[in-house]
């Protein structure tokens, strides 16, 4: 590519075309004006997204790459608008999620001197990015992009940040585009050991009780199929984390379900007897793993991670297989012999028939007059024959749609794992919508979160995003209720709320709507959701005191999990 | 069982490096007992040294999240007995206390220090050595009362017969080289 004279502002949006970037996320302000303007003559190249507010648009841009894989791109103002960015940016920190962030910066001789709109965002940012940095030169923006695109997506991915103060973005200078392939003090995947393999293959080969758990890792390295084949291979049954939810067929007859605090009966009670635990690119977090040293005492642990430092960080490995997921579960699978344990797999459908009876079928099938949260997120299932992307917020509706939701396809899980961020939700769905245009995207909220982040309607409606919005609404904070019932005496500290006409607030954002108070009005109130041409609104009431079961208990083992309460 | 332990980061040369290598220490409530930045012998590769009490897992751990870092090239840690380490210290006296007695000539002479500087009204004394040293010769000046007293952060070297950055940077480009 030839060199010519261009500002830092269009350098900006050129070295986002090179990257591929359809869509950017975000907010203006006074330190990014310059970068809008150059934008202004490109707005048939790149979609840009107005969000209300920036948490909305960082959180869109982190739905844009669930859904696609691809780093989510947001652009915010200085000071405040880069503050605004700073949840999102934690929450796709700890989730792994790729974004590349840009935020306006007061012109350079005023750096430190407390000018409008002034924050020191590379400081706030640090500690929640993987990578960032301070452009203060127009010659520095495209190899600064490069970096940032290559940094975000590749290895364990992550959220990145430029701050360019506005001269950077005034000044002309020569561009050129060069794309990062490599960083000298950066190394993003260790290549596989096959020697590693062939341990971790023996030790699969001769177990009796295996069980293999599946990350996000295996999303995230494209590795649904390399991980089937495991599974299918060597006959061991599968449970997955949150966020590896929808890498693998719900209705795979291996499938044994969600692990944790509110995972499945059977995966959490068996993790305590398996003797071999083959986990794929997840980082056994403490919702995961309860008490950590009544942890899978008798299992070796197996663990295929790319990044280094999870390794024994919090559950030792006996053979960690470092890299990323899909290189060495292919070799893996080539290592491994055909078998089947039938009389394992079995325990779990065991496990399963007494959370059929104690919880499940209470869940989806009630027979008492309240509606629960299980029989909404199980019929809006079937009717997208399970291959809707399903949106959550955080609490007891993010716990129900993960555990009753069914996948066909992966990628189609959108939730804040880690980070567990009230809000995450609605904003989200408008990532996942545009990084997903032709598949239905159903958001599960509750009136709790949808109330953090609720301006985003507007957004849903500019861009005419069809959308699914579902607010199980039970008039509570459930989660915080939930334990205020079970560990603090049913003492309902502030968690009680007096909601707003939900509808009409959709209605005055233009979004049609309406509200399902009894059961005889469910189906049908889904079926015109679903065939409504556009975004729509459906509120559900929802039985005030329904509780989210299994539960780990806090700082119990995993085994300890109980049925009710 | 928490001791010391000395960690050394090998680091492109960026802006802000720094705070995200601290950053480590602080979020786990770890304090830095000392901390000492230089230009390494490879140019353009910054050398931390950073001295912790800590048990030996969460050192481990804390190099782990320090390499973690995109900018950072390779952290090790040693205990003590693996590097040959000193620090530096000076001290300020009155030029006074020197002529009543020879006292402090003797304390000089025995803990090998040296004087950097004598004016009418100050000495400065320069002593290297361990921080028990360093703190010993402090105790005895302090009887003719230090004025001013500093100590600098650790600087330390392996045992190892080589140069262990530069055997990591040659795979490391051999390795960046088979990306091409």
């Amino acid at each position: 590519m030839t060199a010519r004279k261009i500002t830092g502002s269009e350098a900006v949006i050129l070295s986002l075309l090179e990257e591929g970037v359809d869509t950017i996320f975000g907010y203006p302000g006074g330190a990014i004006m310059p970068i809008y303007d150059a934008l202004y003559d490109y707005d048939q190249k790149v979609k840009h997204i107005l969000t209300r507010h920036e948490q909305g648009a960082v959180h869109a841009a982190e739905g844009y790459a669930k859904v696609t894989g691809r780093a989510g791109v947001c652009f915010a103002t200085s000071g405040p608008g880069a503050t605004n960015l700073i949840t999102g940016i934690a929450d796709a920190m700890i989730d792994s999620v790729p974004l590349v962030c840009i935020t306006g910066q007061v012109t350079s001789p005023l750096l430190g001197t407390d000018a409008f709109q002034e924050s020191d965002v590379v400081g706030i940012s640090m500690p929640v990015t993987k990578w960032n940095f301070q452009i203060t030169a127009p010659e520095e923006i495209p190899r600064a992009i490069a970096q940032a695109f290559y940094i975000s997506q590749s290895g364990r991915p992550g959220p990145v940040l430029l701050d360019i103060t506005k001269d950077a973005q005034f000044g002309e200078f020569d561009f050129n585009y060069k794309k990062c392939r490599k960083i000298r003090s950066y190394v993003p995947e260790t290549p596989v050991d096959p020697h590693k393999v062939a341990e971790a293959a023996k030790i699969i080969n001769e177990a009796k009780r295996p069980l293999i758990f599946c990350g996000q890792g295996v999303i995230i390295s494209n590795a649904e199929e390399e991980f089937k084949a495991l599974a299918e291979k060597a006959g061991i049954p599968v449970a997955w984390t949150l966020l590896g939810l929808s890498a693998f067929p719900s209705e795979h007859p291996l499938n044994v379900g969600m692990l944790g605090m509110h995972g499945n009966y059977g995966p959490n009670l068996l993790t305590n007897e398996a003797d071999v635990i083959i986990a794929v690119g997840m980082r056994f977090d403490d919702r995961v793993t309860g008490k950590v040293s009544a942890y899978a005492k008798n299992a070796k642990i197996i663990h295929l991670e790319i990044d280094p430092a999870e390794i024994n960080k919090i559950i030792k490995a006996d053979v960690a297989v470092l890299g990323d997921a899909k290189k060495s579960l292919k070799l893996l699978v080539e290592n491994i012999q055909e078998n089947s344990h039938d009389k394992w797999v079995k325990r779990f459908k065991e496990c399963d028939k007494v959370e059929n009876e104690k919880v499940i079928d209470k869940d989806l099938f009630p027979t008492k007059p309240g509606l629960t949260m299980g029989e909404v997120v199980r019929i809006v299932s079937e009717k997208t024959n399970h291959e809707a992307i399903l949106v959550t917020d955080v609490g007891q509706q993010q716990m129900i749609a993960s555990r009753y939701f069914k996948f066909k396809h992966s990628k189609s899980n959108v939730t804040s794992g880690g980070l567990g961020t009230m809000g995450f939700g609605l904003p989200a769905s408008m990532g996942a919508q545009i990084g997903a245009p032709g598949r239905a995207v159903v958001a599960v909220i509750g009136d709790g979160g949808f109330q953090m982040t609720l301006q985003e309607l507007g957004t849903i409606w500019q861009n005419k995003l069809p959308i699914k919005i579902i607010i199980l609404n039970n008039n509570f904070l459930g989660m915080v209720r939930q334990w205020q019932q079970l560990f603090f005496e049913k003492r309902y500290s502030f968690t009680e709320l007096h909601n707003p006409d939900f509808i009409a607030i959709g209605k005055g954002f233009g979004i049609e709507g309406h509200k399902v108070e009894k059961r005889d009005g469910l189906e049908s109130g889904i079926q015109k959701m679903l065939d409504h041409d556009g975004p729509y609104l459906l509120e559900v009431v929802i039985e005030k005191e329904d509780n989210v079961f299994p539960m780990v208990p806090a700082g119990a083992s995993v085994s300890d999990i109980i049925l009710e309460p | 069982m928490k001791k010391e332990f000395i960690i050394t980061v090998f680091s492109e040369n960026h802006i802000g490096l720094l705070t995200r290598i601290t950053i480590v220490f602080t979020r786990r409530k770890i304090n830095i007992e000392s901390l000492t930045v230089s230009e390494s012998a490879i140019a353009g590769v910054y050398k931390f040294t950073i001295v912790v009490h800590c048990s030996e897992e969460q050192t481990i751990k804390i190099v782990g999240q320090i390499e973690k870092s995109v900018d950072v090239l390779k952290a090790f840690y040693h205990t003590n007995d693996q590097m040959i380490y000193q620090e530096i210290a000076l001290y300020k006296v009155n030029t006074e206390a020197l002529y009543e007695s020879n006292k402090i000539e003797n304390i000089i002479r025995n803990s090998g220090a040296r004087i950097l500087e004598i004016t009418k009204e100050y000495t400065v004394i320069e002593k290297t050595g361990h921080k028990e040293e360093t703190q010993a010769l402090f105790n005895e000046l302090n009887q003719f009362k230090v004025t001013q007293f500093i100590r600098s952060g650790r600087v330390a070297l392996t045992r190892d017969p080589i140069e262990r950055l530069s055997e990591f940077l040659k795979e490391r480009d051999t390795f960046l080289e088979q990306l091409d």
